[in-house]
């Protein structure tokens, strides 16, 4: 069965795989995961204003990118970030983006759904006299939020956040679709070159496997040492 | 901004020569749903197998469960996809690969495939979780009446988890729609494929993809209605979901 399994193959690519694209990948990951929980953060305390305008407007703009599939998502941001750009900066022709620039600000945007949905439980799950506490000492709403609120938030959610960056690290693959050079596309390229497919996808898969399956245990590590005693 | 909006553009023919755009469209939405509802059954189905393995005393079938679990929830979609397409053929003997590649609709059975073993390992997830969530006393209870261990389960254990996590399959089973989308990258020539090979004839792109975006809040909206009924049908007095009927 694996009797005609070629490791050179991968002997010859692997660095070209690794440190450009799970390079790549990974990079987009990081700053993706940063800019989404900070963005998601937003949103969720938009979601959880009393102005009711703010909450709607963060509600439909999750409901909708959570209703429809990050493939479908991907190739609107392709479509639609450079005629944003020209907006933004007045241009008459829509700009060119990087791909790099493109990736990202498509998954910040989209990952921002989930995480919101992930902070506004964290929020929720503070009892809301520690924010009465707050007002009554003479806080203003940001200070509540800031050095009441939200550190305990995160601290509570800190691994169902990360379990969610793991999934946001498979989706990063899906940029295949938009041929953005990741981890997945550049093996494909290897593969369809030197007519290894078989190798090429074997050795994607068990190193997506071996991380996914290594952070997952770092996750649930950290779940225990994190617990509150109440 | 310069782009060229034309709404009507549904209403012209399409080059595959099947009818206008808006029918294209919703010809990728049929293949999106058989892709989802078949894979759906299967995962079900397998999910509800791993699940309850994991919770039985055997510890060979936990270890299994949770081996089939981690293998299928930490590998992308789409690279399982690759692997059920690309390599599962090759790996088998010269003649099966030979069937199975030249199998009528063979992106179609090779999504079904994936997303069904991809979604299992979640179903299985929550299936465990809602027999756990059970009290112990249940179990106990099953066995003190006599009742063997598959019989617990069958009567006792699996009736009450699986209404109990009717809500999250729910969102699995949304899931399982939107996933289908990934198949386009096998050939699938499914909703999104659609609008995307719609966008490439006509330059027609965010027209194309606003149909594709509103079918599919369509879809979930219809989803979650029903389930809000079965749920409403299946609930079991007493419990916070057993509200007024």
């Amino acid at each position: 069965m694996f009797g005609s399994f070629d490791f050179d193959v991968i002997g010859r690519t692997w660095q070209t795989l690794i440190f450009q694209g799970l390079a790549f990948t990974l990079q987009v990951t990081v700053l993706a995961m940063l800019g989404g929980i900070a963005l998601g953060t937003l949103l969720a305390m938009m979601r959880l204003s009393s102005r009711k305008p703010l909450a709607w407007l963060a509600g439909g703009y999750v409901n909708l990118l959570r209703s429809i599939p990050l493939v479908l998502v991907i190739f609107w941001f392709y479509f639609l970030v450079p005629y944003i750009g020209a907006w933004v900066i007045g241009s008459p022709t829509p700009i060119k983006v990087g791909a790099f620039a493109s990736a990202l600000v498509t998954f910040i945007l989209f990952e921002a759904c989930y995480y919101c949905e992930i902070m506004r439980a964290g929020i929720q799950s503070i009892p809301s006299g520690q924010a009465g506490a707050g007002y009554a000492l003479g806080m203003n709403y940001w200070q509540v939020m800031g050095h009441i609120v939200l550190p305990q938030a995160f601290r509570n959610m800190t691994p169902v956040l990360l379990t969610q960056t793991i999934i946001l690290f498979q989706d990063v693959s899906l940029v295949y679709i938009i041929s953005l050079p990741d981890f997945v596309t550049i093996a494909s390229k290897v593969a369809q070159r030197d007519g290894r497919l078989v190798e090429m996808y074997v050795f994607v898969a068990v190193v997506y496997f071996a991380l996914c399956l290594l952070l997952s245990w770092q996750v649930k590590r950290l779940q225990g040492r994190l617990a509150i005693v109440r | 901004m310069n782009y060229n909006w034309n709404w009507g553009i549904f209403w012209e023919m399409s080059p595959d020569a099947s009818g206008n755009y808006l029918q294209t469209l919703l010809s990728g939405l049929n293949w999106t749903l058989a892709t989802a509802i078949t894979a759906w059954v299967v995962a079900l189905a397998l999910g509800a197998v791993v699940g309850t393995m994991r919770t039985t005393p055997l510890l060979w079938a936990a270890r299994l469960g949770n081996a089939y679990v981690e293998v299928f929830r930490n590998i992308p979609l789409l690279v399982q996809m690759f692997l059920w397409f690309f390599v599962v053929p090759e790996l088998l003997p010269k003649a099966a690969g030979t069937w199975l590649k030249q199998l009528p609709n063979a992106s179609f059975w090779t999504a079904v495939v994936a997303l069904a073993f991809f979604t299992s390992a979640r179903v299985a997830e929550q299936v465990r979780a809602g027999i756990q969530s059970l009290p112990r006393g249940q179990m106990l209870a099953g066995t003190a009446l006599g009742l063997t261990l598959p019989q617990t389960y069958r009567y006792v254990l699996l009736p009450m988890a699986f209404r109990i996590i009717l809500p999250p399959l729910t969102s699995e089973f949304l899931n399982i729609i939107k996933n289908s989308a990934v198949a386009l990258t096998i050939g699938l020539m499914e909703l999104t494929a659609r609008a995307r090979s719609m966008q490439e004839f006509s330059f027609q792109v965010f027209e194309a993809f606003t149909a594709a975006t509103l079918i599919y809040l369509a879809v979930n909206a219809v989803v979650v209605l029903a389930m809000r009924g079965v749920e409403r049908w299946l609930a079991v007095p007493g419990y916070i979901g057993a509200r007024a009927r």
